[in-house]
Parts: C-alpha cells; sequence; structure tokens
C-alpha cells in the first residue's frame, strides 16, 4: 500500500470529517457529529468505485470531502499523486477541472433562472476559457455527447425533463475533460426507464475518455451494475471494500449482508426464495457512535470482542487481499445469518455487556430484551422471514 | 362482489397550461383481503387515481365510478366520506413527516383519529394507541406514545403512520409509496409490519409505487400504469414471467440485472407522453419497439391476455403467445428499435 502506484487516481487515507453541534450552554462540551471517522480507500484510473450506505451513513460526506468541498478534520487526500487535502481554495481552483460531481437533484444543483445552455457554459467563464461564440460551440458539443438536443440551448430547467436535467448535470462536469467525477445519487431521483438510459450514459462516456468514477448511491442493483469495486459504509466507516461480484457473492461483513438481504428484487422466484434478515432498531447517532465496531448494538452475531475492540479492515476466511472487511466475526460462504436471534443476542449483551453500552444502544438492546421476555415468538419472527 | 370496484375513472384538472387529462379511463376491482400493486413511473396517474377516490383531489373534473361496499365514493356526500375515510379505508402516504402534525404528539394525532369515529373514552382510545404502537414495533410505546413526531425517526414515523391508518381496523389499506423515503433495511421492517397487519385484520392492501422489487416481493396482483391508462393487469408472477404489453417488458428490462451477467442496460428510448394533449392512439405507442400503424390512431383497450383468467393487457398485439412471438419478431425486423427518438428533444 505504501508504495506508490501509478495505477492509482485516487487514495484517501484516514479520512475525517466532524461537524460541530450547536451546543446548548457556554460551559457544554463541544458535541461533533462524526460524519466520517477514519476512512482509507483508493481508486484505480478508470475504474468505478460504488459506495453504498443508508441515510446517515457518510457517503455523501465522504464524497464532499474527496472533491474539497468540505476542509477536512483530519487524514489524507492523495489525487494524481499530489496531496490536496490542506490545499487553499486558490491552490484547488486548477485542480478542480480535474474532479467534478453530478449530484442527485439537478433541480437542486442547476440554477433554475438561468438557460440550460449557459449553465453548461459556466465551467469555461469560471476558468476565462473560451467565450462567445466558441464556448457556444463547445456547449452545443458537450450538449451532443450526453444526448441532449443542441438546438435546446434555450429552456430553463423547470421547462427540462428530470432526464435532461440530468444530462446536463453531466454536461457541465465533462466540461474540461476531468480525470475524477464523483457521482452522488446520480440517478436516484430518475424513473427507472429514464435511469437507465443515464447510467448507459454514464457507462459510453467512461469508455470514450477514460473517466474514473466515485459512484455514490443506496441503490445496490444499480451500484452492483456499474462497480468495479464497492465500499460499504456504516456510521461514518467502511464495513467492507470488494470487487462488485466478490461482495455480492461472499459477503463477509453482518451489515453487508444484511444490506443486500433487505433489496426488494424484482423478480418473484428470487424474493420467495431468499431469507430476509429484518435488522433490529435504528441506526445509532453519529454524535456518540457505539464503541468497538459500530454495527454491533444491531448484529445479530455481535459478541463481547465486538463491543470492546474497534475491528480493522483486512482480508478475511482467505479472501483475495482486494476484499477487506473490518469484522471480529466475518461471515462465511453459505453462513445464514438468519440463523442468528438478533434479539437473543442483543438482549445478552445487555446482561453481560451493559456498563459498554451508550445510551442509544442500550435502548435498542433493552427493547430487544424485552420483546425476548414478553414474546419470544414474535421476537423470533422479526429477525426471520417467516 | 369486490370490494372496491374502479369504473372508467377519468381526472383531469385544468391549469395555466390547459386541461391535464391525468387519468383516462381507469378500471380495476380489488378483492377483500387482497394486494392490489399499482405500478408506474412519475406521470402514469397511479397516485392520483386513489386519491380521486378518496375525494382528496380538489379542483379536478371526475367522472367514472368507485364502488365501495356497495357506495359510490365519487357521489358520496362530505359527510359520508368523512365517515369512510380513516375508518373503512386507511390511508399512508409517502413521506410520514408531512402526514403527521408537528406540533401534536403521536399519541395525540391517533387517540383523535379514534374518537373522531368513535365513541370511546380517552383513556381506552389511548390504550389502543399505545397497542397500536407495539404491534408496529415501535419501542416502549407506553412511552413513545407521548413523543412528538420529530422524535421519531423515519421508519418509526412510517410506522407510527401505519398504526393510525389500522387504528379503527379499515377494509382497505391505501399506501401510496411507503416506503420510497426509506432506506432498504428500514423498507423491509416496514413491509413486513404492513404485511403482518394485514394477516392479523385481514385488510386489503392497494400499494402504489414505482419499484418493482417491492411488487415482487408483496403484490398479489399487479396493475401497470402509464399515461393515465392501464396497460396491463395479472397476478405477479405472470407478470414477472410472461407478460403481455411492450410497457411492462420495457419496464422489467430497464432494471439492472441483480446477479446476472452485467450487460448494458435497456432503457426505454424517449419520454413519457405529456398528459396536456396526449396521443391518439396507445400512449406508449411512440416509445414501443413493436408499434404498428393502428397503435398511433387507435388506442386498445383492455382485452384478455394469455392463458392466465385475469391477465389483461391493452395492446393490439395478439394474445397468443406464439402469433405475439412471431409478430414482433417481423416489426423489429422491419423497424430496428433504434429508430425511436432519442432521449433529447423537447
Amino acid at each position: 500500500m505504501s508504495t506508490p502506484d501509478n495505477d492509482v487516481l485516487l487514495r484517501v487515507d484516514n479520512l475525517v470529517k466532524y461537524f460541530p453541534v450547536k451546543s446548548s450552554g457556554y460551559f457544554q462540551k463541544r458535541e461533533y457529529v462524526h460524519a466520517v471517522d477514519g476512512v482509507s480507500l483508493s481508486v484505480r484510473r478508470g475504474e468505478t468505485f460504488g459506495i453504498v450506505g443508508e441515510t446517515g451513513s457518510g457517503k455523501s460526506t465522504l464524497g464532499r470531502s474527496i472533491a474539497r468541498l468540505y476542509d477536512i478534520t483530519a487524514g489524507s487526500i492523495t489525487f494524481d499523486g499530489e496531496e490536496i487535502s490542506r490545499h487553499s481554495q486558490r491552490r484547488m481552483r486548477p485542480l478542480r477541472r480535474q474532479i467534478q460531481m453530478i449530484f442527485q437533484d439537478p433541480m437542486g444543483s442547476l440554477n433554475p433562472r438561468r438557460r440550460v445552455g449557459s449553465i453548461i457554459g459556466d465551467p469555461f467563464a469560471i476558468h476565462g476559457l473560451a467565450t462567445g461564440a466558441e464556448r457556444k460551440r463547445r456547449v452545443q458539443d458537450l450538449m451532443e455527447r450526453v444526448g441532449l438536443n443542441p438546438e435546446h440551448f434555450n429552456p430553463i430547467p423547470a421547462e427540462c425533463t428530470g432526464g435532461q436535467r440530468q444530462r446536463s448535470g453531466v454536461a457541465r462536469a465533462l466540461a474540461f475533460q476531468p480525470k475524477l467525477i464523483i457521482c452522488d445519487e446520480p440517478v436516484s431521483a430518475l424513473d427507472v426507464s429514464i435511469q437507465a438510459q443515464v447510467i448507459n450514459l454514464l457507462a459510453d462516456l467512461q469508455a470514450e475518455f477514460g473517466l474514473t468514477y466515485i459512484f455514490i448511491a443506496h441503490d445496490l442493483s444499480v451500484v452492483r451494475h456499474v462497480s468495479n469495486n464497492v465500499a460499504v459504509m456504516y456510521l461514518g466507516q467502511l464495513t467492507e471494500i470488494a470487487p462488485a461480484d466478490d461482495l455480492f457473492t461472499v459477503a463477509r461483513h453482518p451489515y453487508t449482508g444484511a444490506l443486500l438481504s433487505a433489496v426488494p428484487l424484482p423478480d418473484p422466484d428470487q424474493s420467495e426464495r431468499r431469507e430476509q434478515i429484518i435488522l433490529v432498531g435504528d441506526v445509532p447517532s453519529p454524535i456518540a457512535p457505539p464503541s468497538g465496531c459500530r454495527f454491533h448494538p444491531r448484529c445479530p452475531k455481535a459478541a463481547p470482542v465486538c463491543v470492546s475492540t474497534v475491528p480493522v479492515l483486512e482480508p478475511k476466511l482467505g479472501d483475495r487481499p482486494v476484499h477487506v472487511a473490518a469484522c471480529h466475526l466475518p461471515m462465511a460462504q453459505g453462513e445464514n445469518l438468519a440463523d442468528f436471534h438478533p434479539t437473543i443476542a442483543a438482549a445478552q449483551r445487555v446482561i453481560e455487556g451493559g456498563g459498554l453500552l451508550s445510551g442509544d444502544e442500550a435502548e435498542v438492546s433493552t427493547v430487544a430484551a424485552e420483546a425476548l421476555a414478553t414474546a419470544p415468538d414474535a421476537a423470533q419472527s422479526e429477525g426471520r422471514r417467516q | 362482489m369486490p370490494l372496491l370496484q374502479v369504473e372508467d375513472l377519468r381526472v383531469s384538472f385544468r391549469t395555466a397550461d390547459g386541461i391535464v387529462q391525468a387519468v383516462r379511463g381507469v378500471s380495476y376491482d380489488v378483492e377483500a383481503g387482497q394486494t392490489l400493486g399499482i405500478v408506474g413511473e412519475s406521470g402514469s396517474g397511479k397516485s392520483v387515481s386513489t386519491q380521486t377516490i378518496m375525494g382528496l383531489t380538489r379542483g379536478a373534473q371526475v367522472s367514472g365510478r368507485a364502488v365501495f361496499e356497495g357506495k359510490d365514493l365519487l357521489t358520496a356526500s362530505a359527510g359520508d366520506m368523512q365517515r369512510i375515510r380513516g375508518a373503512k379505508i386507511g390511508m399512508i402516504f409517502q413521506d410520514p413527516l408531512t402526514s403527521l402534525h408537528p406540533y401534536y404528539k403521536v399519541g395525540w394525532q391517533i387517540i383523535e383519529m379514534i374518537q373522531q369515529h368513535e365513541s370511546v373514552s380517552k383513556e381506552d382510545a389511548r390504550k389502543r394507541a399505545v397497542e397500536l404502537l407495539r404491534l408496529v414495533g415501535i419501542p416502549h410505546p407506553d412511552r413513545r406514545v407521548d413523543d412528538y413526531p420529530h422524535q421519531f425517526s423515519g421508519g418509526m414515523r412510517q410506522r407510527a403512520m401505519i398504526a393510525m391508518a389500522m387504528a379503527l381496523n379499515p377494509a382497505l389499506l391505501i399506501a401510496d409509496e411507503p416506503t420510497t423515503a426509506l432506506d432498504v433495511t428500514v423498507q423491509a421492517q416496514v413491509l413486513r409490519v404492513i404485511q403482518r397487519m394485514q394477516e392479523m385484520f385481514g385488510t386489503a392492501v392497494i400499494l402504489i409505487t414505482h419499484d418493482l422489487g417491492v411488487i415482487a416481493d408483496v403484490a398479489d396482483e399487479v396493475l401497470v400504469m402509464y399515461g393515465g391508462e392501464v396497460m396491463e393487469r395479472a397476478d405477479r408472477r405472470t407478470l414477472f414471467f410472461n407478460s403481455h404489453h411492450p410497457y411492462t417488458e420495457g419496464l422489467l428490462q430497464s432494471l439492472p440485472a441483480y446477479g446476472g451477467a452485467r450487460e448494458r442496460l435497456r432503457p426505454i428510448p424517449g419520454q413519457p407522453p405529456s398528459l396536456l394533449s396526449p396521443p391518439p392512439g396507445c400512449p406508449f405507442a411512440p416509445r414501443c419497439p413493436y408499434v404498428m400503424d393502428r397503435c398511433r390512431t387507435e388506442d386498445p383497450p383492455l382485452a384478455a391476455a394469455g392463458e392466465e383468467p385475469g391477465h389483461i393487457s391493452a395492446c393490439w398485439l395478439p394474445h397468443r403467445g406464439s402469433e405475439r412471438a412471431e409478430l414482433r419478431r417481423k416489426l423489429l425486423e422491419a423497424e430496428p428499435a433504434g429508430t425511436a427518438p432519442s432521449a433529447g428533444g423537447a
């Protein structure tokens, strides 16, 4: 990992981003939302690196930190051999041509009062390149690239369909042939048939220009479709990184397993055959994340070691070095998470490790203990699809 | 007799740009205890059709019939509708934060709802509210009943909405994109809760969603809508494995295969039709790979399709599988799929 590798376009080491929370009193201890808490990853040239996670996992914060839209709290970001994590905004400016972003909501990321054509031309204006007729020519060139009719230079975003707006966002990101495009939920606001059009467009552009993508999304089937490697994020940390096919066939981290099992499959046969793992409780607060493995209060397999020790991302059970998971008790192939009863495990932990649990965890676990005491049948059916 | 029978429902809205024909002759029925999934993309009319049945589309021009337990909901008086809404037909919407009142405690809102329809004491109504919250899996329901909506997480809010919708044991529950705003793991929790409540109370459910995965998971029967019309209706297995309508086929094909080889996606080219001046023929004709001359002028009626009883489709393609396959092949050869207008334009 420490040797400089020309194949690697982006390396992130131990990235930390905290947001201060408004404290209620002058003498109160300042609290922080631990949005991203020690994330390391590397992205190779020309690949699509997927990041999946649920609301509040920190995946968008991670993407924005990499693009240096935020000043990071700690850690380092190496882009194309250059350490950029402490760059001033002025020093970032030339790099911004090479790192671009596409956002989820094209309505929110395109100025509603301006013409689509002039929005796409903004990058040229900002960087002082191409004016007048030359700019218009380049904009129309870009519009054609992304499947927009170059004649439609003049509508405002509200007059475009969702697909056209997202194509405009893509066109703007492409202005300077960037090396890296960070796509933050680029297709989640679109209907399925339009979503497929945009995914194909992104794939075509990648092939044509040799682009590297970081693809952030919560839709696992989309991420699997587009990604070479996928990282799974939970409560500010990565739980697993693996080549897409490995991750979706042999998930090691129980959270990955639960996440995959929750994806609704558009196939009644597969959907009936599969056993779903319904996680107990909600994601704990990122202000005071749980000790040890952050997933332990909800993990069906959790043991005392998971409460006391933070697991390290490393290959498990003889996996290739490219497949790493942060788990003390990784899942073996074919192991069924539904065989563990999450409520029982959680209840046990209340008894064994009460003092180690934070407020939120304690709540989740006491619920489990209660459920177990009052209705063992109900508790089991909660964890196991019948 | 079905629990709910909708016949030739038409809804249009007057807007600054002209009259939007949001629903154009929709008919379906729901049997007691059944789950009917309605799937469609934005603007297909899937939400407007059910909202109209509930009398929630003020200012719309409505025609047709929606008979529920022998009464036409479209002509029912405001008083009758008030007695039916909530009590006989429960509703859940996409965003529980906007459907729960932020100023009132969650429990208070459930209690008010119960007392509105039944003459029970406040204590009894409160007991029922706590019990309902327990049923939908809210931890410490006796304490959480006094929380405000903002103190609940997204999944808990949606479960509280389910508790409220089920409070009076309705015969029908209308769930409009109930899990769209939720994460997958929470979505799984909420869908299980709806299913469990349905098993316990024998409620019929109309589940409106754009997510074919959710449909495959919970629906018994599926209605596919496009451009304000019903394109196809079939039981779940028939829809996924033996669909008739090219739009259904297009929808299924544009999804990334989960677990299969990573092939290039096959999107439906073009855009959904404008409902301001919908095309005269089949609304899907401009995007259909098998389009024939007839499709552009005559709107096909819903007619029996395939071998399964109850499988109907609005398409001029032959209903016998073998004939259909042959004609499709010919149409594709005559006019390759690529000739449809690309996504730009308009």
